[in-house]
């Protein structure tokens, strides 16, 4: 797809991945999804804006040149645009959630529901109120959500959440089963929604990367530096190369911890406990290194806007080469074991699958569509620092099933502690952080990263007074969320923590 | 099986000799184990609640699982079921959407029972405060016995922090009743 064709009055932004804006109309709307679509571009994401110059919806599409930043303006009190839903299967929760907080409607959308409004708020629309919007009364309850019955014989409903049994995050699923066998199920989330984008608007700009850190625990380095490229993209900030390098460490150190958990996390789920106790052992020591090398355990508050909070020592660098030898010399070994044991195997093979082909469809992404034969790694895919200094090699598994996921997972750990050793060997010198200087005017700037689920996107816009009008977060588990309603059908309830965990997607980074 | 085998007996007891700069961290995490046995006597089932977190606060309860701080060896076990639970181990500023739940909780906990706080956010709304979408600090939904402040608090203030709750409460839940 050339971008000459779209006909777009293209605004490139000064990010250091390829990110354009462009205003469009109507046909415009559904003339770029259509053309994106046949390209085999996807749709990253969906979201509303309200501000000094009227309400407007906007879509972010990912294609092999880049990514684009559409924005259809809604005239006067028009509350509807086109439904893209039909083009790009992940647009509907995104465009209920639309409706909830936006109070915009997708033209002739199939589902209506709302999404993530529980029913507990007393304003409706809270993105688009003026003022502070309100709570429901005290003592009022969440109304019900209308789930899709299945009928037949011998079907029955398991209805689970939202506190679930173990320790993860809150959210409500419904299984409808004869026997042990899923013939469906449907999520419903938004347990966490905590306002975080009405949060956005009340804090300045140059503090609320602390809150972006925060959208979802595990991806804090992602979303701070997602945050930290929209800001610095939006008043032309460069930052120093140095800086750039000491993000791209902290993110793979974040990947690798990731990974370290989830693979524990997975051989316990299949019922070898050993599997946990030795890759959490990994883990801590890996948390532990980043608590000296970056403050904090998960190197939360340590991506600032216009670059990184604190410089590294050689000597911690070169302790962090040395704990990626030994790390993956023992990472190696526990592979070995993973993949030669045959209980394990047996509860991860064919468990779970998405074909290449449902997942193209239904546009999987991140490191679950990587597993899924979806070959996109923005570390690979675009040209830029030091991504690019470092030729990243992108990982992919055609499998699709949870042996997919977890052998993905090795590959990836493995490149990442590469690149970690790289990072330190050649760290360039110089600061690491410039000023950012807010300008006097409305902007906007967008923030565009390979976080270890997936990608993240912040799309920011700044009002005249330098102050934060709209920030949109958006999380890879959009995509990935519905895609584990298909993932689990056919197999059995009790594999249903396994697969969700093979995927483990957020539910505060989706429930904002 | 061979190589499972290899690979226990190669990493050995992994608290064992300590690398110095953990020595500290290590003889913490030993006193506090002890205290709590001295204190329990008996098993302590901890029923842990999401209620409106960024999970980052669940990380580290996951944590204290590892070999490093060993909680499960304490007796100290995590379960499914509120009707279990001595203790709720409440993350996260409470969301809207999580208030009913949260107290449904709450009173499925047999008494006497003992309420944690955990994280910034569990503490006093943290970085999301309160809102449309938010009640805050926990203690603005159920009563609050403890809390342990920090973004998230690593697991040895988790641990200290479900130390000071059980100290409060000498007979150590349930045995009381
Ligand atoms: S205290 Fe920090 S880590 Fe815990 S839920 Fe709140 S923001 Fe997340």
């Amino acid at each position: 797809m050339r971008f000459a064709e779209l006909h777009l009055d293209l605004q490139r932004l000064s990010a250091p991945l390829p990110i354009w804006h462009a205003r469009v109309d109507r046909a415009g709307w559904i003339a770029v999804a259509a053309q994106v679509a046949q390209a085999r571009g996807r749709l990253l994401s969906v979201w509303g804006r309200s501000g000094s110059t009227g309400p407007s919806v906007c879509a972010a599409f990912a294609t092999p040149e880049g990514l684009v930043w559409a924005e259809l303006p809604l005239a006067g009190a028009e509350d509807r645009y086109p439904d893209l839903s039909d083009t790009f299967a992940c647009a509907t929760r995104m465009q209920r959630s639309l409706a909830d907080l936006g109070g915009l409607h997708a033209d002739h959308a199939n589902d209506r529901r709302p999404w993530l409004d529980h029913g507990l708020w007393a304003t409706a629309a809270p993105l688009a109120t003026a003022g502070a919007p309100a709570g429901a009364a005290a003592g009022t309850l969440p109304a019900d959500y209308p789930f899709v019955r299945v009928e037949g014989d011998g079907v029955h409903e398991i209805a689970v959440g939202p506190v679930h049994a173990g320790i993860i995050e809150p959210g409500h699923f419904r299984f409808s089963v004869v026997g042990e066998k899923v013939l469906r199920l449907e999520q419903h989330l938004g347990y966490v929604h905590k306002g975080i984008e009405r949060r956005f608007t009340e804090l300045a700009p140059l503090q609320a990367y602390r809150l972006a850190g925060r959208v979802s625990g595990d991806m804090t380095v992602a979303y701070a530096w997602a945050y930290a490229m929209a800001l610095e993209s939006a008043c032309g900030t460069s930052v120093p190369e140095r800086a750039e390098w000491l993000r791209a460490l902290m993110l793979e150190r974040e990947r690798v911890a990731n990974h370290l958990g989830d693979l524990g996390a997975l051989g316990n789920d299949a019922a070898l406990a050993f599997g946990l106790a030795q890759f959490s052992r990994l883990r801590e020591d890996w948390q532990r290194l980043s608590q000296r090398a970056f403050g904090h355990r998960f190197m939360m508050d340590a991506v600032v806007p216009g670059g990184v909070a604190g410089d590294l020592s050689l000597s911690l660098r070169d302790e962090q080469r040395r704990q990626c030898d030994e790390l993956e010399r023992e990472v190696r070994r526990l592979r070995h074991i993973y993949d030669e044991h045959a209980g394990l195997q047996d509860r991860f093979m064919g468990t779970g699958r998405v074909t290449p082909e449902l997942a193209a469809r239904l546009g999987l992404a991140g490191m679950a569509g990587r597993a899924s034969g979806q070959a996109v790694d923005l570390r690979h895919d675009h040209d830029w620092q030091p991504y690019r200094a470092l030729q990243a090699r992108i990982a992919t598994q055609q499998g699709g099933d949870v042996a997919a996921r977890v052998a993905l997972r090795f590959d990836e750990l493995a490149e990442s502690l590469r690149l970690i050793r790289e990072l330190c060997a050649r760290l360039p010198e110089g600061g690491v952080a410039a000023v950012v200087q807010l300008p006097g005017h409305a902007v906007q700037g967008a923030g565009w990263v390979e976080g270890w689920r997936g990608e993240v996107l912040v799309a920011l816009s700044l009002g005249a007074e330098g102050r934060i009008e709209r920030c949109h977060a958006h999380d890879p588990s959009w995509q990935n969320w519905p895609v584990l309603e298909h993932a689990v059908i056919g197999n059995i309830v009790p594999d249903f923590p396994l697969i969700n965990k093979s995927f483990n997607l957020s539910y505060s980074g989706v429930d904002l | 099986m061979w190589q499972i085998l290899r690979q226990i007996v190669r990493t050995g007891i992994v608290t064992e000799p300590p690398p110095a700069l953990d020595a500290a961290l290590k003889d913490e995490v030993r006193r506090i184990h002890d205290e709590l046995l001295a204190i329990l006597g008996s098993a302590l089932a901890i029923r842990q609640v999401d209620a409106g977190s960024c999970n980052g606060c669940e990380l580290e309860i996951h944590a204290l699982n590892n070999p490093y701080y060993n909680i499960e060896g304490l007796g100290i076990h995590f379960v499914a079921s509120p009707r279990h639970a001595d203790m709720l181990l409440v993350t996260g500023p409470v969301s809207r959407h999580m208030e009913e739940a949260l107290r449904r909780t709450y009173d499925a906990t047999p008494q006497p029972r003992l309420v944690v706080a955990l994280g910034d956010c569990a503490c006093d709304g943290g970085i999301f405060g309160e809102s449309y979408a938010s009640c805050g600090r926990v203690s603005n939904v159920i009563p609050v016995d403890a809390v342990v402040p920090g973004c998230p608090p690593p697991p040895l203030e988790i641990l200290r922090g479900i130390l000071a709750a059980v100290k409060m409460n000498p007979r150590g839940g349930r045995q009381a009743g």
